[in-house]
């Protein structure tokens, strides 16, 4: 077991290891602010930004709510790329002593780093992100089959936190504002494989052409940063598929 | 244009790229042989005109084009330039029948007159 001396210095070492953290201030306009942080192990780039706002800056703006990367609330862009800010080790991120903190792109700035989501989430209702069912609370519990083909089509997909990673990712939300993007999108593929959802045509009609799923070029950005391993890709696919037999079945 | 029109574009231009990369290949090695065989312009049309056979791969060569390239090409615009609307529908439109058309007279040219 390490003396208290050793502890004593390890402590101080520690501390006297900064991170130069540039982190947004303002909202569309703004301009990039260096604080310093003392560098500690295990330490997430949540715990950076909340050290800034307890510490150092009170007027500092951001959001967050379970810190365990259940809620979806912390997202922001790290170093340029958009993560989970709460299970991001400021080790795995940092280059150097460096980490530049803004908020997530392809949406509205709010203040600092909030960007202000409405534009992510109103468009999980544009792509019929509601369950419509046709079973009341008197009726018996419907059975869902895990085994079964449209279970395991989505299996993945169902655990979307809503974080808004991927939409702040995605070229094409980038160039096309109107695309729904692939959150709201892989919400749509969970629902068009629901045994019990009854909105299945009038779903796929919403997701379709310039602003839906036939939008997507397959750059798989959303993907490869979706901090909970899921293909939004794969469902975007799926609803290509699934939409176009619908479009030649007439049924659009 | 409606949903179910965009829909049909991209499964047409869909269908048209896997038409297109059997057409690229064949005419790929086709032209390899030609080149390699040392044939001359004239040996070449000897051998291109009245072949019905070729006048129709080249005729549906030419149609994937005139399908493909106008359906990407209004996405293109539309991303880069923020072009979008009826304007954009009849511009590309016009390109895919002047593709057509342009294609359709050399094949005409090679392979029938």
């Amino acid at each position: 077991m390490a003396s208290l001396k050793e502890q004593v210095d390890t402590a101080i070492r520690s501390y006297l290891s900064t991170l130069q953290v540039r982190v947004w201030r303002g909202r569309e306009s703004g301009e990039f602010r260096t604080y310093e942080v003392p560098r500690l192990e295990s330490q997430t780039v949540l715990d950076v930004v909340t050290y800034i706002q307890r510490s150092l800056d009170p007027t500092l703006s951001y959001r967050f709510a379970c810190r365990v990367g259940v809620c979806g609330s912390c997202a922001m862009t790290v170093n340029g790329k958009a993560r989970w800010t709460c299970r991001t080790h400021v080790a795995r991120v940092a280059e150097g002593d460096q980490i530049e903190i803004a908020p997530l792109a392809n949406l509205p700035v709010i203040k600092d780093l909030v960007a202000d989501m409405s534009r992510f989430f109103d468009k999980w209702a544009q792509a019929k992100g509601q369950f419509h069912g046709t079973r009341t609370r008197a009726g018996d519990f419907a059975r869902v089959l895990p085994e079964s083909r449209q279970r395991q089509a989505v299996d993945a997909a169902i655990e979307c936190i809503g974080c808004g990673v991927c939409y702040s990712s995605c070229d094409v939300v980038a160039w096309n504002p109107d695309y729904l993007g692939p959150a709201a999108l892989n919400r749509a593929w969970t629902l068009v494989n629901d045994v019990r959802d009854t909105a299945r045509v009038a779903r796929l009609a919403a997701v379709a052409g310039d602003a839906g799923c036939h939008a997507c070029h397959t750059h798989m950005s959303c993907t490869e940063r979706c901090p909970k391993n899921l293909v939004p890709t794969a469902s975007i696919a799926g609803l290509k598929r699934a939409v176009a037999a619908a479009a030649l079945k007439g049924e659009l | 244009m409606n949903t179910r029109t965009q829909v049909l574009l991209w499964t047409a231009q869909r269908a048209s790229a896997a038409v297109l990369g059997l057409c690229v290949l064949i005419h790929l090695v086709t032209m390899i042989y030609a080149v390699k065989n040392g044939l001359t312009a004239a040996e070449v049309l000897g051998r291109t005109r009245g072949n019905t056979g070729w006048a129709a791969f080249y005729a549906l060569f030419v149609a994937a084009i005139a399908v493909h390239a106008p359906i990407g090409l209004r996405t293109i615009l539309s991303e880069m330039l923020g072009w979008r609307g009826a304007a954009l529908d009849f511009f590309v439109l016009a390109l895919g029948i002047a593709l057509a058309l342009w294609g359709w007279r050399a094949v005409w040219g090679v392979f029938v007159v």
